[in-house]
């Protein structure tokens, strides 16, 4: 994938976008781990549409976080960025915190986004369902609570190369996480819940629904509660996928998302 | 020299097989171990041993804030503190402190404060942490990236409502008050001194530096390990061009004293190995929860101490960490001198000392805390003669004719 950076006004924050492919615009917005190294659900979703991804301000080369503290402040830059990439009508999809965007926009946005495509959402609570903290997670027990198949997700999730051990990387990616999941934790912790379920009814986007049947992080039981609150919505429940489900079946996602749209 | 005797107040009954059966003493340990009939006779003890230190001539005695955990079972000092001001005279009450971003409004600090201050008669030394992440973010539950925002606005609100004399308006971005009215108010004006305990920002300095408060370093790692950071903390102090007054800092010290360094082993070994295998067994999933420190902290490479060294405890002897002087133990002279050279070395009017230690028998702590009063502690009072050993900035303000208590101090 290329990447390159755009400037939001007024703020004149860069924002990096990678973009890849050809086709109808799809907007993706990644959840709180950022891109993959050779991401395979994004290969997946170029190779029929153009994918135009844009990294949230704390997530490589993207600046500007100390601005967006709340929900409404991510919702609203996230708008802000759909805008100065000047789609065509894109299908929204967004994994994880990314979904959780995703959905407040179409909800706060509900004219501006007819296309939505949800993948594993975080954004409700449940409380005899909880989500599991992600946050007090340590980087070796993440494969495991992200990938069903956790062989797969060790290699995926540690493509980009790198040694623990060695204490200048070690920093380097101390700060990557405290940069990201600082970000993230805005709309994360302690709980992932923002008040999304009092505006989901007013998403009126035609909305897809995608789960991992075996999601150890967000059960695929929240899948049932998104689809009911939202007027519009198909749930797709993907067999032998975790919580990356687009990164663990990138053909099945692509395929429910060209079968929907 | 000032010496404050501290107080963690630790939960002493962690089963031996503690370290195999929990991953952590903080955080998500069930509070089914927590014994309240037990507790009560434990608060009791810990207070009397506070008392103690008073009589027995410390300048000082300290608590602290803790949340949820089997280390330090203070979630409010100030109540503490608050029984401490009718059994004691003299000593400095140090609460060290309270984590203002987690009050709500944080208002009631300037208010629960001022009221410690008055019941001494103006000796409060008020501290102002940010909290540990396992009690700020974990156990409280505060946003890790805001919190250093909020706590820097709660500092500002505390400091405005102490200075007014008349209500004001506060329209922050955590806090919104239409009238912000602080009854009562401290004795000690403008405020009582203030400590900030720290771990190494450059953010931190600067922040005691503009504010005239003293720079505390709470670790249980030593001074070998505390004087790089110490010195990191006296190059600032010569570039903002400000005097070196060693009372702008202080550092907290584990400290064991006998009547032969032999004996010290004897008596205190086992309690120094419940301390650093019971009471510091953190998960590090707990101990830094990305965004709670700043990049520009992590960049100069200081972690938590407890995602650092927790994980060499458990092999530690009593010569390793008397050698390395993590903690400072043996007779009067051997602990005198080492206490000499950590003064000296890291430059510091203040010391925190640890005298109880993780689950020690109230005599031990008693013989301990006896033998540090009457044969090291007059020893080092002259260290710092150009200071005539007392820098009324970083000092209680006691006003001079209080009201005897009914209650006398034992």
């Amino acid at each position: 994938m290329k990447s390159r950076l755009i400037k939001l006004k007024p703020s004149g924050a860069r924002i990096e976008v990678a973009e890849a492919g050809k086709g109808r615009d799809l907007l993706f917005l990644h959840g709180a781990g950022g891109h993959l190294p050779n991401d395979p659900l994004l290969a997946a979703l170029a190779s029929k549409y153009r994918v135009v991804a844009p990294l949230l301000p704390g997530y490589g080369r993207s600046e500007g976080e100390d601005g967006l503290r709340d929900m409404l402040d991510v919702t609203l830059h996230a708008l802000d960025v759909m805008e100065a990439l000047d789609l065509k009508k894109p299908i929204v999809v967004g994994h994880s915190m990314g979904g959780m965007i995703a959905a407040e926009m179409a909800a706060v946005a509900r004219t501006e986004i007819a296309r939505l495509c949800l993948l594993a959402p975080a954004g409700l609570w449940l409380d005899d369902r909880p989500v599991v903290d992600i946050f007090s997670k340590l980087p070796y027990e993440l494969p495991a609570l992200l990938f069903h198949d956790v062989e797969v997700g060790k290699k995926l999730m540690t493509a980009g190369g790198g040694n623990m051990d060695d204490p200048e990387f070690l920093k380097q990616f101390l700060v990557m996480n405290a940069r990201r999941l600082g970000m993230a934790g805005k709309i994360l912790f302690p709980i992932p819940d923002r008040g999304l379920a009092q505006r989901l009814y007013r998403i009126a986007a035609k909305t897809l629904i995608v789960w991992g049947k075996e999601d150890g992080l967000i059960p695929a039981v929240y899948g049932d509660a998104f689809r009911t609150a939202i007027p519009k919505a198909k749930l797709v429940k993907i067999a032998k996928a975790g919580h990356a489900v687009g990164q663990e079946k990138p053909d099945a996602v692509l395929k429910a998302i060209r079968e929907f749209f | 020299m000032k010496f404050t005797w501290f107080h963690l107040m630790p939960w002493p009954h962690m089963p031996d097989d503690f370290r195999q059966k929990h991953r952590s003493v903080w955080v998500d340990l069930p509070n089914r171990m927590y014994e309240p009939e037990l507790g009560h006779g434990i608060y009791h003890r810990y207070l009397d041993q506070l008392e103690y230190a008073e009589s027995v001539g410390f300048d000082g005695i300290g608590v602290n804030e803790h949340h949820a955990n089997a280390y330090g079972l203070m979630p409010s000092p100030n109540i503490m503190a608050a029984t401490l001001t009718r059994r004691t005279s003299k000593a400095a009450l140090v609460v060290l402190g309270n984590s203002i971003a987690l009050y709500n409004p944080p208002l009631r600090v300037a208010e629960e404060f001022a009221m410690l201050d008055v019941l001494s008669g103006g000796r409060l030394v008020a501290g102002f942490p940010v909290g540990t992440s396992m009690d700020t973010n974990y156990a409280y539950g505060t946003i890790p990236a805001l919190t250093r925002e909020k706590y820097a606005e709660a500092h500002e609100l505390i400091r405005r409502a102490w200075a007014a004399d008349e209500p004001f308006a506060f329209n922050g971005r955590y806090t919104k008050l239409r009238y912000v009215n602080c009854w009562p108010k401290p004795i000690q004006r403008p405020a009582p001194p203030i400590f900030i305990p720290g771990g190494g920002s450059v953010e931190t300095y600067d922040f005691c530096l503009d504010n005239t408060y003293s720079y505390s370093y709470l670790s249980y790692t030593g001074y070998l390990r505390a004087k790089l950071l110490m010195e990191g903390y006296w190059k600032r102090v010569a570039e903002r061009k400000v005097d070196e007054s060693p009372y702008r800092a202080g550092f907290a010290q584990v400290i064991c004293v006998a009547d032969s360094d032999a004996e010290a082993e004897r008596l205190y070994g086992p309690h120094v190995s419940y301390f650093y295998n019971r009471c510091l067994h953190v998960y590090p999933g707990f101990a830094d929860a990305p965004g709670y420190r700043t990049v520009k902290t992590i960049q100069t490479g200081a972690l938590s101490q407890f995602t650092q060294s927790g994980r060499d405890y458990p092999s530690m002897t009593w010569k390793d960490l008397t050698e390395n002087r993590y903690i400072v133990a043996g007779s009067p002279e051997t602990v005198r001198q080492q206490m000499e050279e950590m003064i000296k070395s890291l430059r510091v009017g203040n010391i925190f000392c640890l005298l109880h230690i993780g689950d020690m028998p109230d005599d031990k702590v008693r013989h301990s805390t006896k033998l540090f009063a009457e044969k090291v502690m007059p020893h080092l009072r002259n260290l710092w003669p150009e200071w005539n050993n007392h820098d009324d900035r970083f000092w209680i303000h006691p006003m001079a004719e209080r009201v005897p208590m009914k209650v006398a101090a034992e």
